[in-house]
């Protein structure tokens, strides 16, 4: 048996996130986590720390992406301190690429609503022309059919994986302890402190936050929580590395510091199965070579699948149990943009009980509509 | 330095490296065919620029990257030379065309 003052479950973008947050604080945590067959989406997503697209219908998860990526500087430059990796990140804005009018006009309309529902405080994404676009892409021919792009100052990229392995080494440095493959199986109460059980062992600590992913479905009603997520499959392709270079994130496009360029990515509805499939990484390819001609003929050397974890509107959901209070949930798509937040404010709120601001929008009973009349 | 466990004897084709013409067995891997003729090394890393030579022979390990008749990072052992075959090291990172 281990006992600490904070169990966090999972040791993905979340939980990793708010643990190394914790211990930062001094704050002595214990990471639970899975195993290599487990899903895990910090280890196959895209890299990008993106908030012109986040907010629709939730205007706290606009602002709350925006500040963790005004908090990304110095979270990345903290990390490089505690865990000496350099986790490369660019914040010097991101383009969505506009491939026909009719992306264009979609675009318009969903920037009017975001600026309306953002009211006096603002938003900053607007459109953009096409030779605007070629500006801020000096190495790359902009392609004929690209009908302008979406520019949002606050969006940028970093590396995903080196994200992951600083936040581990950071935890682990400032003596976080880790465990692998164990998977939580039960959450219960004896009276005193919550008690995690695992295959093998048993955990206990007077807090336990659950930041698993999909495992959390599982384990949210244990503690009287609800998180109802769902999968989503997005397909991604790397290509050899390339002299070129591309320093803003383009949404869907986006090279990495070591030259590789990374297409991304599809919405499908396949529920857990992360496979590959043939017509879609085509069209993913194509949406590339049409933004870019220049990069036809150039050769694909990865292409995987991996499953988003998505709320019902694909806001983040962060919530305290009512009736075991010291429980906590966490979980968003978006987690990499999300890291900094999730470091600073999330770490800080489960570390002293100091709540964010209208943090409330944040719990899942968002979602408990009441049955019409 | 590398010398061939059993002469195939048979067809020898002859293919050009770095504008160098090598006469080399018909049935050799590109990266066998350079390594057997002393080339050197065959490509430099995009990184860091460290010259490097085939290594696993089987495609796993893409040390032996080189541009084959202007088709640049092609695998060198998972390619058979041919009469004529133009190759050149592959430099750091593929450039684009214009
Ligand atoms: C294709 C794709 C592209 C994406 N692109 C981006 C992007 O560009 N920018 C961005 O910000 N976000 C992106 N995301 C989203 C981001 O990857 C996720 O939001 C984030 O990884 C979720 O973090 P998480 O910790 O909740 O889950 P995960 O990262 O999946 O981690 C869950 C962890 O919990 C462990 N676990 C599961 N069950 C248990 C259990 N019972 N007990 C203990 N441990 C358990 C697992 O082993 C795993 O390590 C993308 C996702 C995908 C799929
Ligand atoms: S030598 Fe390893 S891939 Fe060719």
């Amino acid at each position: 048996m281990h006992s600490a003052d904070v169990i966090v479950v999972g040791g993905g973008s979340f939980g990793a996130a708010v643990a190394y947050g914790l211990v930062r604080q001094g704050v002595d945590t214990v990471i639970l986590d899975g195993s290599d067959d487990s899903l895990r989406a910090a280890r196959g997503n895209f890299g990008l720390v993106w908030v012109q697209s986040k907010g629709m219908g939730l205007q706290r998860y606009a602002d709350w992406s925006r500040e963790s990526s005004h908090l990304w500087t110095d979270f990345a430059d903290d990390l490089q301190d505690s865990a000496g990796i350099h986790v490369n990140y660019q914040n010097g804005g991101g383009l969505n690429l506009l491939l026909s009018e009719e992306e264009r006009e979609n675009c318009r309309r969903s920037i009017d609503i975001m600026r309306q529902q953002a009211g006096p405080d603002g938003y900053d994404a607007e459109i953009i022309e096409r030779d605007e676009v070629q500006k801020m892409v000096p190495g790359l021919r902009v392609g004929d059919e690209v009908a302008g792009a979406s520019f949002g100052p606050h969006d940028g990229h970093a590396n995903p994986l080196r994200l992951l392995r600083a936040l581990h080494c950071g935890f682990e440095h400032r003596g976080g302890r880790y465990f692998a493959q164990n998977e939580v199986v039960s959450i219960t109460h004896d009276g005193s402190a919550f008690v995690a059980q695992t295959a093998n062992d048993r955990f206990v600590a007077p807090k336990i936050v659950i930041a698993c992913g999909h495992g959390i479905t599982k384990l949210a009603p244990m503690v009287g929580l609800n998180a109802p997520i769902r999968p989503q499959r997005g397909q991604v392709l790397v290509t050899e590395r390339i002299e070129t270079t591309v320093e803003m994130a383009l949404g869907s496009i986006r090279q990495t510091d070591e030259g590789g360029f990374m297409f991304g990515n599809s919405e499908e509805e396949v529920g857990f199965n992360d496979g590959t499939t043939l017509p879609i990484a085509g069209n993913i390819a194509a949406r590339a070579v049409k933004a870019f001609p220049q990069l036809s003929g150039v050769r694909l050397v990865r292409n995987w699948g991996c499953i988003r974890v998505l709320t019902p509107d694909k806001c983040a959901i962060y919530d305290e149990s009512e009736t075991m209070p010291g429980a906590y949930v966490a979980t968003s798509h978006s987690g990499v943009t999300l890291a900094a937040v999730n470091a600073h404010h999330v770490a800080n709120w489960v570390a002293t009980g100091d709540t964010p601001p209208d943090f409330d929008h944040f719990s899942a009973r968002r979602f408990d509509v009441p049955a019409a009349a | 330095m590398f010398r061939r466990l059993h002469d195939a004897g048979g067809q020898s084709v002859t293919i050009d490296f770095e504008g160098d013409a090598l006469q080399v067995g018909a049935q050799e891997t590109v990266a066998a065919a350079l390594m057997a003729a002393g080339a050197g090394h065959s490509r430099t890393t995009p990184v860091s620029g460290a010259p490097r030579l085939p290594f696993c022979m089987m495609g796993v390990c893409f040390d032996c990257l080189v541009e084959i008749d202007g088709v640049p990072n092609k695998q060198a052992c998972m390619e058979t030379v041919r009469e004529g075959m133009k190759i050149r090291r592959q430099d750091g990172k593929r450039r684009l065309d214009p």
